[in-house]
């Protein structure tokens, strides 16, 4: 470790003010700050002394998401290896066989699946890590910013929510414009009134429909169509997800045809849970995500409609199929995009549990939605969060209205 | 029933500023503060609620091919006249509505000041009357739609100033300040809208 802080005090000179890389300070004080804390302090006025950073958030949130990370692979890699083996495939015919052959296809072992699996989650997240890298280094060296570990999370939380047979030059389209549009072009980190990663998924979702959703691209094997239990669902509801033989508990661990990160309904409560008990995520968000999902789905249930077999499915489905559990916990919870205030936590969570379920059941153009659900919350929030804060003016306001007895 | 799908499509799915991209003049210039836009958005609504029935109104019994039938003149089709009569209809009805909040309602007046008489050059609400033409609504339907379309407009510069208070707080590149990023806000909001295209009722 002390070789680390040598070299970056040698190499110091080099990018302070006058030295040869002085635009490129942005990248040595993010290495920097990345290994060592900073030791600058604040110097205004009102401050509080708090042994949690930005930084150790971002990190917090990075390292929850390795459950899902590790499940994600795992499944991406059982899926290939199924399909291979129903197919008759000894063998992909790319570079990764490179890899594989140490490994194997067999569907039964952990490490095959697993190596399978990370074959194409690492090349989706290095391109996402390098481009999104370097817009985030441009804009920072540009406009005299700090690189914020903000993109860590971004990064891989985008990295999770693609499907795993997606063309890498999209993934770097899709980071470009979730980061530069939705990002930095507000100042960066902070600054933003949508959730950056989703903005990315967002838009390769409207733009490249056929590789983002339909049957074919959830397992990476060529000429195998396999639909997700939500697409099964919004066709047949309840009636189709028995016929296909899926059952709660394979959707709950992750055992189904989804994106890279969002299978695993299990491994996401675990990082979540770690999120919330360290406080980086609000449990307020989080449980009004749940109860406005349970809420609205045992309306549908109740008012059940015939034509829509969408509206039969309870909630403990909804629960575990599609993206719901990762956006509960990942996405919603961006401190950023999300309301500041506590009731409006309650209120912005419920509001996007109600509208996931209700666009799932009502709008038949899209097969997943918390996505969207989140994204159009993200524009509510600065209003919820005014309707709180002027509802706590007048109450104030009344309380000195009327003078107290004692007084 | 029909009504309310009507009601809940105008609103959301077919919303005028952020689907269709109509009244983009005041939606932008109207909207750093959440008071003035709320204001504004409720007198949409109003001049909204009035103009689309009654230019209905005008529409079947006097414009259109064979309206004049009930004065013995079946052949006379006087749809050309169809733009100016709406935005006569709604000129003079602004103008009403100006007179009538100016003697009853003061407060009201002051607080929307120069926003009400800028609603007549608003495109939201001569679009309103045009789709009520092309889509060939009832009466009761063109009320409905007014009404609700209206709404959606104010809900849409209602949440935008929202957006655009929270990013007071922002740090957008010199080239972008004021109106670009309001484009790209308005664009954005757009996108988070996308949520609700396609919803079948």
């Amino acid at each position: 470790m002390a070789g680390i802080r040598d070299f970056l005090d040698r190499a110091h000179p080099l990018f302070a003010k006058g030295g040869k890389f002085e635009k490129f300070y942005a990248v040595y004080e993010m290495v920097d700050t990345f290994f060592y804390s900073p030791s600058d302090t604040a110097r205004g006025a009102p401050h509080v002394r708090d042994g949690i950073d930005l930084k150790r958030v971002m990190i917090y949130v990075w390292m929850a998401t390795f459950p899902a990370v590790i499940v994600g692979c795992w499944n991406v890699g059982f899926q290939a290896n199924t399909a291979m083996e129903s197919m008759g495939l000894e063998q992909v015919d790319n570079w990764r066989h490179v890899f594989l052959h140490y490994f194997g296809y067999s569907a039964d072992s952990f490490i095959a699946n697993l190596a399978h699996g990370m074959l194409y989650w690492i090349p989706i997240y290095m391109t996402t890590f390098i481009v999104g890298g370097l817009w985030e280094v441009l804009f920072a060296s540009v406009r005299n910013h700090e690189v914020n570990e903000g993109f860590f999370v971004t990064s891989i939380l985008f990295s999770l929510i693609l499907p795993p047979s997606i063309p890498l030059w999209q993934v770097a389209l899709g980071v470009s414009f979730g980061v530069v549009i939705g990002k930095e072009i507000f100042g960066g980190t902070g600054k933003n009134f949508l959730n950056p990663a989703l903005v990315g998924r967002a838009f390769l979702y409207f733009a490249y429909p056929a590789q983002m959703s339909g049957d074919t691209v959830w397992t990476a094997v060529d000429g195998w169509t396999s639909a997700t239990t939500l697409g099964v669902a919004k066709l047949d509801g309840m009636a189709g997800i028995e016929a296909a033989g899926i059952n709660w508990m394979d959707t709950f661990l992750g055992v189904t045809q989804g994106s890279i990160g969002e299978v695993s309904a299990l491994a996401i409560f675990i990082g979540g849970a770690f999120l919330m008990i360290t406080g980086v995520a609000s449990y307020r968000i989080v449980f009004g995500v749940l109860i406005g999902m349970v809420a609205m789905s045992v309306l549908f249930n109740v008012a059940g409609a015939e034509s829509n077999p969408m509206t039969g499915v309870p909630w403990y489905w909804h629960l575990t199929i599609g993206g719901f559990a990762f956006g509960m916990m990942f996405m919603a919870t961006d401190p950023v995009s999300a309301t500041m205030t506590d009731a409006g936590r309650w209120i912005y969570g419920v509001l996007i549990g109600a509208l996931t379920v209700l666009i799932r059941v009502v709008n038949p153009a899209y097969p997943e939605t918390i996505m969207l659900a989140i994204l159009f919350s993200n524009i509510v929030a600065p209003l919820i969060d005014y309707g709180v804060i002027r509802a706590n003016i007048s109450r104030r306001e009344r309380r000195l209205a009327t003078p107290s007895p004692a007084a | 029933m029909e009504l309310v799908n009507l009601a809940i499509k105008s609103i959301f799915v077919e919303n005028l500023a952020l689907a269709f991209f109509l009244g983009m003049c005041t939606f932008l210039a109207i909207s750093k503060k959440i008071e003035t836009a709320f204001g504004l958005g409720v007198a949409v609504v109003a001049v909204q609620t009035i103009t689309v029935p009654v230019n209905n109104l005008i529409y079947n019994y006097l414009l259109r091919d064979g309206a004049l039938a009930w004065a013995g003149l079946p052949n006379v089709d006087l749809s050309f006249l169809g733009l100016i009569s709406y935005i006569g209809v709604i000129a003079a009805l602004v103008q009403i509505l100006e007179m009538a909040l100016d003697k009853y309602v003061p407060a009201l007046y002051n607080a929307l000041g120069i926003f009400l008489p800028l609603i007549t050059v608003n495109c939201a609400i001569l679009g309103g009357s045009l789709f009520m033409v092309e889509r060939d609504y009832t009466l009761a339907e063109a009320t409905t739609y007014g009404f609700s379309s209206g709404l959606g407009w104010l809900l849409a510069i209602v949440l935008f100033a929202g957006v655009r208070e929270k990013l007071k707080y922002s740090d957008v590149p010199d080239g972008l300040q004021g109106l670009g990023i309001a484009f790209i806000s308005a664009g954005l909001l757009a996108f988070g809208f996308m949520a609700f295209s396609g919803i079948q009722l």
